[in-house]
């Protein structure tokens, strides 16, 4: 019930390159997941309101004082492409 | 040598306090066992190669930890089990390691798990399977199976694990271990990895109830670091009790009917047997919702974890592919380096995520979740702590689940239920069937963790679980 096309929907809004096989198996196994958890389809839930929160904290907020964050040479040491003190990644391209 | 490996961890953290043990010696005891390691039970991803220079101080000084990979260990590998961040060394450390180091121990090593702590086996890490220390073709279950492996083989006197929807209770089940989830909220997520952040919560897992009770102590409290952490109310007791007099134990029937083994149940009726005995009071009770908990749970994890792991793109760490342009690199890097499970439950969350099918299912899902917690809530009004198998079945073999997602995620129906309330729980060792551990769960309200470690310790005491045979 998750179709080929809805696979690469999803993948593409994953940021996923799914391979062809990989696009074939997801369809057949998340099909029967989904089947699975729809279940909860069957349940009355009017009026229930949703958690989000499972322990509830309210306003939990810190003194707006500014205060040192990582420093640029370690913010960038783990990066793939270190450029002009910043992260260098290939252009969007003309889209 | 192979006595030091014997003491656990509070009997070590005494001796080196009254200076009757070095904490050298017995970090370098722990070091070569976890170092020669290697292929046999692959528990651990990273081993230090030498005692800390400073020595320790504090409540735990000297005692060795070993942490699962997923937390942030400063200029330590910290790879959540993942190509995708393999050999990544974070710039800081997890808040939860930061105090135990505070507290005094000494960080052994980083423990192998399930890629993105997705899974209940530990077969679906980059740097391969962990094996049961019980019976090497079994798996030690997951997510934290390096971390429950290494405690029960006595290659660690302790470590950290996380539990997401049972990832240290399932584990510390099958290794028969004590394996603990505090409440939802107790213990600072900052520096975790993370994977389902309304449901991620950092525990410990150990070889008794009093080593868990006396790692957990020094790890719950507020961190301004993270916004969904409490102030822990009052604070965790070293239990001590010799009886569950006045004890009211409740059995939720959805959690212990049809999908339990016969020697877990058999197990769990024994030790039902002997909670009675002890004087504890035993009844039934209903969790209307419980059936539902691993379907909800099952579309809230990977929904958020689709959005959490949006930010493996190549572009500040980890693994980068290139490409001709931004998008290629995004799709190529995520595709080359996450794992297949990691990718079906992406793609899962994101499905449930979309426009058009949240409402019906991550929006549902979310109100399954309030009715689990209220059901919960209901029950605590007439029992002080629920009860149930761990895990549905004893340590399964190595490959018998990878190809059925839908089997390895049942493994879970027990522990589930617990994380979305956000409640406390914890596993220990009841027996054995076919030589292979068995789990017990206790389960209480939110908070109450010193009781929870209470009831477990009489039992862990009259029960006198072995767990020596996997420590040779």
């Amino acid at each position: 019930m998750i179709d080929r096309a809805q696979v690469l929907h999803v993948a593409k809004l994953a940021r996923l390159a799914l391979s062809d096989d990989e696009v074939e198996r997801m369809s057949r196994e998340l099909s029967a997941v989904l089947d699975h958890i729809e279940k909860i389809s069957e349940l009355q839930l009017d009026g229930v309101a949703p958690t989000s929160h499972v322990i509830d904290v309210v306003n939990a907020l810190r003194p707006d004082e500014p205060r040192p964050s990582l420093p640029r040479d370690v913010a960038l040491a783990s990066a793939p492409e270190p450029l002009e003190q910043g992260f260098g990644v290939p252009s969007p391209g003309a889209s | 040598m192979s006595e030091l490996i014997e003491l656990t961890a509070a009997q070590a953290a005494e001796r080196i306090g009254d200076g009757g043990l070095s904490a050298a010696e017995l970090f370098e005891a722990y070091r070569v066992r976890a170092a020669a390691d290697g292929d046999d039970l692959n528990a651990f991803t990273w081993v230090a190669d030498a005692p800390p220079e400073q020595t320790p101080s504090g409540p735990l000084a000297g005692v060795p930890l070993a942490v699962k990979d997923l937390f942030c260990t400063e200029g330590v590998p910290s790879q959540s089990g993942s190509k995708i961040l393999e050999g990544y060394k974070p710039p800081y450390t997890a808040t939860a390691v930061a105090k135990l180091v505070e507290a005094g121990t000494t960080l052994l090593g980083k423990t192998n798990q399930d890629e993105f702590a997705m899974g209940s086996s530990n077969e679906n890490s980059a740097f391969g399977p962990v094996r049961n220390p019980w019976d090497r073709e079994r798996v030690p279950g997951g997510s934290s199976g390096g971390s429950a492996a290494a405690v029960a083989a006595g290659l660690a006197p302790w470590a950290l694990g996380t539990d997401t929807g049972g990832s240290i209770r399932q584990p510390a089940a099958l290794c028969g271990i004590v394996g603990l989830k505090p409440t939802y909220g107790a213990i600072s997520r900052y520096g975790m990895i993370a994977f389902a952040s309304s449901l991620d919560q950092a525990g410990p897992f150990t070889r008794d109830v009093t080593d868990a009770a006396l790692l957990l102590r020094h790890m719950v409290g507020q961190d301004e670091r993270d916004s969904t952490s409490l102030a822990y109310p009052g604070e965790i007791e070293l239990p001590q009790g010799v009886d569950l007099r006045g004890v009211k134990l409740g059995v939720p029937e959805e959690l212990t009917g049809e999908g339990i083994e016969s020697g877990v149940r058999e197990a769990f009726n024994a030790t039902l047997a002997l909670a009675e005995q002890l004087g504890a009071s035993v009844e039934t009770c209903r969790l209307p919702h419980a059936p539902h908990a691993l379907n909800a749970y099952y579309l809230i994890a990977p929904a958020e974890a689709s959005a959490n792991l949006a930010r493996f793109d190549g572009v500040r760490y980890g693994l980068r592919v290139d490409a001709d342009d931004l998008l290629g690199m995004y799709t190529q890097t995520r595709e080359a380096g996450f794992g297949a499970e990691v990718k079906r439950r992406i793609m899962l969350g994101t499905y449930a995520l979309s426009s058009g099918y949240y409402d019906a299912y991550y929006g549902r899902a979310q109100q399954v979740r309030t009715k689990v917690a209220d059901d919960f809530r209901a029950a605590f009004e007439r029992f002080d702590l629920l009860v149930t198998p761990t895990s549905p079945s004893v340590a399964f073999r190595l490959g018998e689940k990878v190809d059925d997602p839908l089997a390895m995620y049942l493994s879970d129906v027990c522990t589930v239920p617990m994380s979305l309330a956000g409640i406390p729980a914890i596993s220990i060792p009841n027996g054995l069937s076919d030589g292979l551990p068995v789990g017990f769960q206790l389960c209480g309200p939110a908070f109450s963790e010193s009781r929870l470690l209470a009831a477990a310790y009489v039992l862990e005491q009259a029960l006198g679980f072995d767990g020596s045979a996997a420590r040779r």
